[in-house]
């Protein structure tokens, strides 16, 4: 007998078994893998969230995204190099061109596909500098006096850095009526005072704050903020210079891996959901200028300084031809910067 | 002096010539920079990690990024450890007690991980495996991932480890040379025989020895592992590889508890190689004293 109900009682377990499996089974499971740059650890790591709770009330299906940070060169290189990603989600066009024509995953119109050519959020270099600005830096020629060290990254590995870059050049462009031999000599100058590169913004970051290295660093907006909240607003300042460039990193949908793992439909949806009012409100709340302002926290939006912008299109003529000019093997960068030693 | 034998480990005071205050300088010396350089940065890790109280330390741990992480790394050395077990016991009974030509190389091309940078090691395989790399096409053309994924990790920890067992194995191997496996065979032991009852238990305690270096390497190991990793949270992240994300997260409190676990590691590490030493030592000096004297 007992032995009996024993078995009643296991096939009854086998049963609610199943049909907790069979409910289960009716949901999708979906894993996406965001291939993205340095500073936008913290911005993803509540955005996926979100998003996964969208998507589950939509759908009904769950969505688990998970991350991979570093230097948008280094990260780019990598999905080149086979990393699956199925969107990237980098700190310049270039990297995701570099990454389409090496691999075929998508076409070179690729920033058509949406809106703000598919950069849901934007952001801007600013000057990080240690409390009570003991070097006095209030603007770019500040930074190429002697005796001030900078800390930027590696232009050959970080989006971040060749936004620096191209903010200095630009920079001095406007102030020398566009004479390219004066803007090369400034940005000369500035790299003299570089004594560490570091692959990604966020070494660079901890490099300045945590090391104690450097007067001045050239941060992304949003990683300036970040510092100052995560260590203390009594260490640190921001100093705005009178013009700076408008950085646009941009999002897409890797086709062909996504297709390949049957997550095409969720991954463009996950992306989409950027430009939504909460993902604006997200950007927002993390410190990116986000391209709907209207969606986000009024307080939020507060936050930002107001700087005069360039554009990589008004000033390099677009990503291609500044790589190119620039950061290729050879070029510009190569020909001026000669590590300190 | 006098006539009796000296080794390194009888010679007494009387055999010292230096003055007493040179000595305890020197010795001075030395455990300042023992305590500098070792100890205290130790101690600080542990401080750091208990900084915000043994709750956070603790949540750090089981925290599920880092359980995958922790699981990870035990793969990557449940893995490699055997495999360079296996391989070194072969490549060190093949070099000490046979004869053969290309030995020399064969040495060379063992000790290689020791004299590559494990960065490059990385790029070796990202070369050779990587979607751009020769084997590339091929391994995507029948949907194999190696790169960026767990069996990358742990090929590149089989590389870097390979050296441990073989170079702990071959000196001691060659100290104790081949008489007693050319006993065993006159005596009509099979090849499996001589090395099952001579040759591995006179150097089972190297073997060992190599054993806990060898771990040791591979679930510290961070260059080659970073270049292949892909630092995909909860999935190709090995501990020193989350260590890093949660320093550059400003999560300081988690990454030091974390980096407790590697630095206990560490300490394990040490305990053992200690006892394992004296075995060794022992094993080698029997190995070399003649037959009959004991």
């Amino acid at each position: 007998m007992r032995l009996n109900s024993l078995m009643t009682k296991t096939i009854l377990a086998l049963f609610a078994f199943n049909l907790v499996t069979g409910n289960l089974s009716l949901a999708k499971e979906y894993t996406l893998l965001n291939v993205s740059y340095d500073p936008t650890r913290e911005f993803y790591k509540t955005y996926n969230q979100a998003f996964a709770d969208y998507w589950k009330e939509k759908t009904g299906d769950m969505v688990k995204v998970n991350q991979s940070h570093g230097g948008a060169g280094k990260q780019a290189r990598a999905v080149i190099d086979g990393l699956e990603a199925d969107v990237v989600t980098l700190a310049l066009a270039y990297d995701i061109d570099a990454i389409g024509e090496k691999t075929g995953y998508f076409g070179p119109d690729w920033q058509k596909h949406l809106p703000h050519n598919s950069a849901p959020y934007t952001s801007t270099i600013v000057f990080l500098v240690r409390k009570g600005n003991p070097k006095g830096i209030k603007d770019w020629d500040d930074i190429i006096k002697t005796g001030v060290a900078v800390i930027t990254p590696n232009p050959k590995t970080s989006g971040g850095a060749r936004w620096n870059f191209l903010a200095a050049w630009g920079y001095a462009l406007k102030k020398n009526g566009g004479d390219e031999k004066a803007a090369r000599n400034f940005v000369t100058a500035l790299y003299k005072n570089v004594p560490i590169l570091d692959s990604g913004a966020r070494g660079s970051t901890t490099t300045f704050v945590k090391r104690g290295i450097g007067d001045v660093f050239l941060s992304w907006e949003n990683e300036a903020f970040l510092a100052i909240n995560e260590l203390g607003p009594d260490q640190f300042e921001i100093v705005v210079p009178s013009v700076s460039i408008l950085a646009e990193p941009p999002v897409t949908v890797v086709d062909q891996v996504a297709k390949k793992h049957g997550t095409f439909e969720v991954a463009k949806a996950y992306l989409d959901y950027l430009f939504s009012p909460v993902g604006q409100k997200l950007a927002a709340k993390h410190y990116y200028r986000p391209v709907a302002p209207e969606h986000a926290d009024p307080a939020d939006i507060a936050r930002f300084p107001k700087v005069n912008l360039f554009t990589v299109g008004d000033v390099f003529g677009g990503w291609q031809k500044a790589q190119k000019t620039h950061f290729a093997d050879g070029g510009t960068f190569d020909q001026i910067y000669v590590p300190s030693r | 002096m006098t006539t009796q034998s000296i080794t390194p480990n009888t010679l007494g005071d009387a055999a010292l010539t230096e003055p007493k205050a040179v000595r305890w300088l020197l010795s001075g010396l030395a455990l300042t920079f023992l305590i500098l350089f070792l100890v205290v940065p130790l101690v600080a890790v542990f401080v750091q990690a208990l900084e915000k109280g043994v709750d956070t330390y603790w949540a750090a741990i089981i925290e599920p990024d880092a359980l995958a992480a922790i699981r990870l790394t035990l793969i990557a050395a449940g893995v490699s450890v055997p495999l360079n077990l296996v391989f070194g016991i072969a490549a060190a009974w093949a070099i000490t007690k046979f004869k053969f030509r290309g030995k020399a190389f064969l040495i060379t091309l063992i000790d290689l991980p020791f004299s590559v940078s494990p960065v490059i090691s990385g790029f070796i395989y990202v070369l050779l495996f990587g979607l751009q790399g020769w084997l590339g096409p091929w391994l995507k053309a029948h949907d194999i991932q190696l790169i960026f994924a767990v069996p990358g990790i742990v090929l590149a920890t089989i590389f870097v480890t390979f050296p441990f067992v073989a170079r702990e194995l071959i000196p001691l191997m060659q100290a104790q040379g081949t008489e007693e496996e050319e006993a065993a065979l006159v005596l009509g032991a099979s090849g499996w025989q001589i090395f099952f009852r001579v040759t591995l238990p006179n150097v089972i305690w190297g073997v060992l020895y190599g054993v806990i270096l060898c771990n040791a390497r591979a679930m510290g190991e961070f260059g080659a592992v970073s270049v292949v990793s892909g630092h995909i949270r909860g999935l190709t992240n090995t501990l020193p590889l989350h260590v890093e994300i949660l320093y550059n997260e400003y999560n300081f409190a988690a990454a030091f508890a974390v980096a407790t676990l590697l630095a206990l590691l560490a300490i394990l590490t040490l305990v053992a190689k200690a006892l394992l030493e004296k075995k060794v030592r022992h094993a080698v000096k029997s190995a070399t004293k003649p037959i009959g004297v004991e």
